[in-house]
């Protein structure tokens, strides 16, 4: 369970999150849509404790994360795909951080497997693609087993088979109990993944629904998507 | 008996949760697993060991006036090669943090273990026990090579000489407190060209800045420069206007652990 109450986030003269509070629940994917540049990344961030609110608060199982005992084996994160050293193998780069919070090299070698990668573990991770990237960072996200996962735009350089594979893995995730935030700027991609939708523009909570109700509304779960973010997408091109 | 009061101790730190030890695990599984530590460090000895032989394998003694024969110390000029030696081992401490700025993995390392001063401390420990590891080898290597070459007429220094043994053993701790002083700007600045430069600053730009100044202000002020420090800890033959070698390493002790203070507060307040 995560609980975002009141979050302000400003970097200079703009507000990148603004007054925002929602709650993700577990047992079921819940999607952060948004245009880009809506907070997204910057909320996730705060969740994790980088980025520093303004004002408000995010707690995990209602503890805030630099209280977490043992981090990765409570939340599991990808942020950005290619943050890792270009130089260090990929499972180099996972014993590492197993280290940190004593996980077994058994458990380096299963995510590699999960994953995938483990043909490519010894590569420098630098020479990796943007596909492979995601994959890695996949793998320390799950790296501790955690039941809260947070994803920032997953499938990006995924091809198909490696999107179906995510969204597949995801559910079964969420099946199991555990929390899973996964932000995309496509609605039709989170469609077919999240039950539970928390839809954010210009930092502010647009809504906290479900893609049942969303599509419900009538007319196709783009055009409700549209109507919910007009007049807040930051970037929009000449009609 | 004894298995279930281990596997209790190892519960109770299954409970407290991740600390020192866990993230300088992951500290020197980093620093290990990156193809320019061994580079760096292996340029660093060879620096030593090339430079000691370079000027102790050409010493002109013979030629020498009486005072330059009577200031000749055959130790300190075993460890010339720490002038360049300096500047790799600071750009190595820097390096240390300001590529997991540059690459993003500094959120790893922070996602992985939040209590940031924690990890700086961590990362610290690991530099300073590589890199005085690595000191100490170069710098015997250094010494004993640059004796071995070192011709009559010219006094040769051994280990039992007084002062020998602490100049050497100084001169492989200098590095490793260069090192975290490196690191602490690094966590600073985070871009690894303007903490490049700042390390060049403070260990070259600095003593220049110096001699700008009257002698007198030179003479009371430049014994505090990490340049001049060197100097110190490695000179057998006592000179004019310097610390005495225990108190230099106090003081550039003191440097290595403000320069990580004011590393970690930085880490602290600022967002990842």
């Amino acid at each position: 369970m995560i609980e975002a109450r009141g979050l302000v986030k400003h970097y200079r003269s703009t507000h990148a999150v603004d007054n925002l509070s929602f709650d993700v629940r577990p047992g079921t994917v819940t999607g952060f849509l948004g245009p880009n540049g809506a907070g997204k990344s910057t909320t996730m961030r705060m969740i994790m404790g980088l980025d520093r609110p303004d004002a408000g608060q995010v707690t995990i199982g209602r503890r805030s994360y630099a209280d977490l005992r043992w981090p990765l084996r409570e939340v599991g994160a990808l942020l950005d795909a290619r943050a890792f050293h270009p130089g260090r193998t990929a499972r180099a780069h996972l014993t590492a951080l197993a280290a940190s919070n004593a996980i077994t090299r058994q458990r380096v070698e299963e995510v590699l497997a999960i994953t995938g990668i483990d043909k490519a573990a010894d590569r420098r991770a630098g020479k990796f693609s943007l596909g492979m990237s995601q994959r890695l960072g996949i793998a320390a996200a799950l790296l501790g087993d955690p039941q809260v996962l947070l994803l920032d735009e997953p499938v990006n350089g995924l091809d198909p088979e490696g999107i179906r594979w995510i969204r597949n893995m995801l559910k079964g995730l969420a099946a199991q109990g555990r929390t899973v935030l996964v932000s995309s700027h496509l609605i039709s991609e989170i469609a077919q993944t999240a039950e539970a939708l928390i839809v954010i523009g210009r930092g502010q909570l647009l809504a906290q629904t479900t893609v049942a109700r969303l599509s419900a509304g009538g007319g196709s779960l783009e055009e409700a998507f549209f109507r919910l973010t007009e007049g807040v997408t930051d970037y929009s091109g000449r009609r | 008996m004894s298995t279930m009061a281990v596997s209790n101790r190892s519960a109770d730190r299954m409970r407290g949760g991740y600390g020192f030890r866990a993230v300088a695990g992951m500290e020197w599984e980093k620093l290990r697993t990156v193809r320019s530590t061994w580079s760096l460090l292996g340029v660093f000895t060879a620096c030593m060991i090339g430079f000691s032989l370079l000027v102790l394998g050409h010493e002109n003694y013979g030629q020498m006036s009486a005072a330059d024969r009577a200031s000749f110390d055959p130790t300190s000029d075993s460890f010339l090669g720490l002038v360049l030696g300096q500047l790799l081992i600071g750009t190595f401490g820097a390096l240390a943090i300001t590529t997991e700025f540059s690459s993003g993995t500094i959120r790893a390392t922070f996602a992985a273990a939040p209590r940031r001063p924690l990890v700086l401390a961590a990362k610290a420990a690991v530099l300073g026990a590589v890199t005085l590891a690595a000191g100490e080898i170069s710098a015997f290597a250094a010494f004993l090579a640059g004796q071995a070459v070192l011709k009559a007429p010219a006094p040769q220094a051994t280990l039992g000489q007084p002062g020998v043994l602490r100049a050497v053993l100084m001169a492989g701790a200098y590095p490793a407190l260069i090192a975290v002083i490196g690191l602490g700007i690094g966590a600073i600045i985070r871009h690894t060209a303007g903490a490049i430069c700042a390390v060049v600053s403070l260990v070259f730009v600095l003593p220049l800045l110096f001699g700008a100044l009257g002698t007198s202000v030179q003479d009371q002020t430049q014994k505090f420069l990490p340049d001049t420090m060197r100097n110190a800890l490695v000179s057998v033959k006592p000179t004019a206007h310097l610390l005495s070698p225990g108190l230099t390493l106090f003081v550039l002790s003191g440097y290595a652990l403000l320069a990580l203070a004011a590393g970690a507060w930085v880490l602290a307040r600022r967002d990842a």
